[in-house]
């Protein structure tokens, strides 16, 4: 049984009765299990659509957590941030400096991304959460373009510019000891996580902020948030002290945010400043809404259809295309190659854009919305059948 | 004994004064109506106590403790419980959740971190919520959106949600405000019933039928001050109410 909103009487008498909108524990947990078991094995189920190579399924991984963090501030507590990534690149940078002064071990770089994402959400999210609706939004776009554009100019001596912040041989690393030649690869107590050992580990971190997402959602503290979505007034009329409840999703989704950014450091020890510009916030936003914001899988759906689609679409040129179109008379393929030339490449944009407005028009509730209508006609099907 | 005691409130709202050095007293256990026609000052007067607005002069004791100063949510804590014009619901929420939530905050208080466990593993705040949903009528409907509701049933929802906090004050602003006769007469038999519990209860209403049925004793307001206070029977033959109310037209 899913997430009915309104039950029957038939289905009333069958249930006990929980609290409606959230499922029964043992569905939960069949559900998260099924997830693990879905993440763990991309690589083998992703090879027939052409997307299990160790750099697309970590992106999967990594903007998966992104999303969901994302998705506790949006999705929960109806807070639309445009400034997310701000939070993704302090994790990186965090992550980068660690493996520069530490050690290339992941354990501290990811412990200190989530720390560092937590932190800094914490400043922007006490300034921009005394306002709500659009000058929320704008509050943490401003801040996020503002560290964006610190860490291009006057932060270099931290985030080394416009170069990006990488690993040197002369880095002290004063836990690891005597460097060899050559850099050090990234490694979890001394296995390398480069490749599918680093999907592994991303993957691993998905499933557990997928199960805390989960917790999170179904607890006292994840009603609260849902009730300060549906009516903030109502709330301090209840006797809630709705700031704080705010400020800590902003910070847990600013965590999430950091462990998003520390993971593409670990496999790809590197740190760029463009990682926090506003086109990466914005993206985090389309995620959540096509996946289905207020859903636990939804966002993490998002995160894998966009950069599936950017993956696949951006990869055609015109030589591609022309090739494509090689069966056609001349002039026909000729025509082909232009009508279909803006829409990939460096256009692909353009695709997300259409694939956004018509998901947006037709399901609203994203992805999700989809495939409970779905279920719903199985369903009702099969009960014809029955009865 | 009195539990809201009010004394030499002022509000201006520019050059308006909205309340005039109004004086009040609430005994513990009354049901206190508040009446006047529009724009007399009694909605203003009510978000006077709980903390939406703060009066330019004057005190409002609430139980022995000052109510100026404070926030909404604090003065909730306190044991103030308000329902709205246009009834103030989770619209997404199940009914369940609707009445769950003021449960949780009257147990946990203002804040409470608890992101591990699930709502459904807390049977004293379900079973109180499920118990106060049965109370007004509105059990069938339990797993409902609460969106979903006619008008009538929202107002049993909101009222629900203040009584599982087991106020010590009920504010009622026009609780049958835009309702039909028949929900109007429901809502009347519900605040009867409740009534039996002892919640102090202050009414704001137009609808004379429900003053008289419900109030012990009356206020009535006129352009920001108290004109008249008494049993509806004094308040029936008042010459400066019906002045008030009829502009002098009766005799």
């Amino acid at each position: 049984m899913s997430t009915a909103t309104i039950g029957s009487p038939s289905d009333r008498s069958a249930r006990s009765p929980t609290i409606a909108g959230s499922a029964s524990n043992r569905a939960d947990h069949v559900k998260f299990l099924i997830f693990a078991a879905a993440v763990l094995t991309m690589p083998i189920w992703l090879s027939p659509v052409g997307a299990a190579y160790p750099d697309l399924v970590q992106k999967f991984a990594i903007y998966g957590i992104f999303a969901i963090g994302f998705n506790i501030l949006f999705g929960l507590t109806g807070y639309l941030s445009f400034g997310h990534a701000a939070f993704l690149g302090v994790g990186s940078y965090a992550a980068v400096w660690s493996f520069k002064l530490l050690t290339m071990n992941i354990v501290p770089a990811m412990l200190f991304g989530v720390l560092a994402g937590g932190v800094f959400a914490l400043l922007i999210g006490y300034v921009s959460l005394r306002r709500s609706g659009i000058y929320f939004s704008i509050l943490t776009l401003a801040f996020a373009q503002m560290s964006y554009n610190l860490a291009y100019s006057v932060l270099t001596p931290i985030t080394n510019g416009e170069t990006g912040l990488q690993l040197a041989h002369g880095d002290p690393r004063v836990l690891d000891g005597p460097a060899g030649a050559g850099l050090p690869s990234t490694n979890l107590f001394g296995v390398e996580t480069v490749g599918y050992s680093g999907f592994y580990v991303c993957a691993v971190a998905l499933i557990l902020a997928y199960y805390l997402a989960l917790r999170i959602t179904r607890s006292p503290f994840g009603m609260t948030l849902r009730a300060i979505k549906s009516n903030q007034n109502r709330m301090n009329y209840t006797g809630f002290n709705t700031r704080p409840y705010t400020l800590a999703a902003f910070v847990i989704s600013g965590m999430y945010a950091g462990l998003a950014g520390s993971l593409m450091a670990v496999v790809d020890p590197l740190a760029g400043a463009e990682r926090m510009q506003w086109t990466a916030s914005g993206e985090v936003v389309l995620m959540t809404i096509l996946g289905g914001s207020g859903t636990l899988l939804g966002p993490v759906l998002g995160a894998g259809i966009i950069k599936y689609f950017e993956n696949i679409f951006s990869a055609f040129n015109d030589q591609v295309l022309s090739r494509m179109f090689d069966f056609l008379p001349a002039g026909l393929g000729d025509l082909m190659v232009d009508l279909v030339q803006p829409f990939v490449g460096d256009g692909w944009h353009l695709t997300l854009g259409v694939l956004f407005m018509l998901i947006v028009i037709f399901l609203p509730g994203g992805v999700m919305e989809g495939v409970s209508r779905v279920a719903g006609r199985l369903r009702r099907v099969r009960s014809d059948r029955t009865g | 004994m009195a539990i809201l005691d009010v004394r030499d409130v002022c509000k201006d709202f520019g050059g308006l004064r909205a309340l005039n050095r109004v004086n009040l007293t609430i005994r513990e256990g009354a049901v206190h109506a508040i009446i006047g026609p529009n724009g007399a000052g009694k909605s203003t007067l009510l978000n006077c106590f709980v903390g939406r607005l703060t009066p330019d002069t004057g005190t409002v004791t609430f139980n022995g403790k000052s109510l100026l100063g404070i926030r909404p949510h604090e003065i909730n804590q306190a044991g103030v419980a308000r329902v709205f014009q246009t009834p103030e619901i989770f619209a997404d929420l199940s009914l369940v959740e609707n009445v769950t939530i003021p449960a949780l905050a009257k147990r946990d208080g203002g804040f409470r971190m608890d992101l591990w466990s699930r709502v459904d593993t807390h049977a004293d705040v379900r079973d109180h919520a499920e118990a106060v949903l049965e109370d007004v009528g509105l059990a069938d409907k339990r797993h409902a959106h609460a969106g979903s509701l006619s008008r009538g049933d929202k107002r049993r929802l909101e009222l629900a949600m203040c009584l599982v906090q087991d106020p010590k004050l009920l504010l009622l602003d026009e609780p049958t405000a835009g309702m039909s006769r028949a929900d109007t007469n429901a809502t009347i038999d519900l605040l009867q019933r409740i009534g039996e519990r002892g919640i102090t209860k202050i009414v704001i209403e137009h609808d004379m039928t429900v003053v008289f049925t419900l109030a012990h004793t009356i206020s009535v307001m006129a352009q920001g001050t108290m004109i008249a206070e008494g049993t509806p029977e004094e308040i029936k033959s008042n010459p400066k109410v019906q002045e008030a109310y009829l502009g002098g037209a009766h005799p």
